[in-house]
């Protein structure tokens, strides 16, 4: 997936340590275990190991059988798992959860700011921030009073729910009623991971191309809700609305649209409603 | 990197496996990858190798199954094959959105001993 994003690509890099040194030696020791447990055959193939151990578990299981065993399992249990274990924690804390997702640049701060101080009044709000590296986003949050955890990701391209559940442990959930989670702007691997969130929100800015919703179907097709954002620049963008609320009812079709301007308000309001009346039946 | 993650969890879940049924070494994987699972089959393998070293599973083959997807007509009460998210029919010209399959990333099989 991230081939196609880039980020993350230095950590691969690092942990392919002399590709094919090790490799070859042990690709031809496995076809030759297929047949018989004990044969001697096996051992001149073994690299010299710079541990006695990993022979002497080579050695054991020589000698017992193969067996195939059906686990039908989805690689991605372990996250659901967690997430449905933060979705029930935090119903019991009564905090409804936004997972805001979108490339890098789309206004996902800005929106997560101007949300939580207009909607002040209502309900209070609280954010996890993911990025890659520095605490730009939540000391930004936390300078506008709002209260903020960064989770910095390193080189992973995405917040998971495991992120989540620790970051829990740094906010005073009793004290919000909405939790605001900015994922890592990426519109590509957050797609895969649920995080226990109550609803997805996927950004599109009108600086970006109409057709982002065409070229990432998996993220924008799971969005819950889509915020057009940077509405005050579309003029200057030659921003084509038709053709990009087109798209978005085709990929996003079940997803609620709303227009907007973090920056000048417009457009705020019935956003701003719409969350109320989603976070106010849980409290 | 998406895949590495997913290919650690996949050996991950192969090492308990055989940890629980008293194996020490995991010979065989096998995944089931659906087409619209957005997981790239050549980086699954590419994070194979890196994963499993030093590990009991170090040295083992990977087979990687892939999963057509399948898209549900409503109008039809039938199953087309397809390639996006969003199709039309063949044969009725409906549009559908819904997967039956096709988005599978399982850990199917594991070989131990």
């Amino acid at each position: 997936m991230c081939t196609e994003c880039g980020c993350g690509l230095g950590e691969s890099k690092q942990a392919v340590p002399q590709p094919g040194a090790g490799d070859t030696a042990h690709g031809t020791a496995v076809p030759s275990t297929d047949h018989h447990g004990d044969e001697p055959h096996d051992h001149p193939h073994q690299p010299p190991h710079h541990h006695d151990h990993a022979d002497s578990t080579l050695h054991d299981s020589d000698q017992s059988k193969r067996q195939v065993v059906e686990l039908n399992r989805s690689l991605l249990t372990k996250n659901e798992r967690i997430a449905e274990r933060n979705r029930g924690f935090f119903r019991a804390k009564g905090v409804f959860v936004i997972n805001v997702l979108s490339s890098p640049g789309s206004g996902k701060t800005t929106l997560i700011q101007q949300t939580a101080l207009a909607s002040s009044g209502r309900f209070r709000t609280g954010v996890i921030v993911g990025d890659l590296a520095t605490d730009n986003d939540a000391a930004r949050l936390r300078a506008a009073n709002i209260p903020a955890v960064q989770v910095n990701t390193g080189t992973v391209c995405h917040l998971d729910a495991a992120m989540i559940e620790q970051a829990c442990a740094k906010l005073d959930l009793d004290s919000i009623d909405l939790l605001i989670i900015e994922n890592v702007g990426n519109l590509v691997c957050p797609a895969a991971y649920d995080l226990g969130e109550n609803l997805r929100v996927v950004l599109l800015s009108v600086t970006e191309g109409e057709d982002k919703p065409l070229k990432y179907p998996p993220l924008f097709h799971s969005a819950n809700v889509a915020l057009i954002t940077k509405s005050d620049l579309a003029a200057a963008a030659g921003w084509n609305r038709e053709n990009a609320i087109a798209n978005l009812r085709k990929i996003s079709h079940h997803a609620v649209i709303f227009e907007l301007s973090a920056k000048t308000g417009e457009g705020m309001s019935a956003w701003l409603d719409f969350l109320s009346s989603r976070v106010r039946p849980i409290r | 990197m998406h895949e590495v993650g997913l290919m650690q969890e996949a050996v991950r879940m192969a090492l308990d496996y055989a940890a629980s049924a008293g194996a020490s070494r995991v010979h065989r994987l096998r995944l089931r990858v659906g087409a619209m699972s957005g997981v790239v089959p050549d980086a699954l393998r590419f994070a194979f190798d890196v994963v499993c070293r030093g590990t009991p599973a170090e040295g083992a083959v990977l087979e990687i199954d892939r999963v057509p997807a399948v898209c549900w007509c409503s109008k039809c009460q039938s199953e087309f094959e397809c390639e996006d998210f969003i199709n039309e029919c063949p044969k009725c010209h409906e549009i559908s959105s819904e997967l039956r399959r096709g988005t599978e990333l399982d850990l199917a099989s594991v070989e131990v001993s």
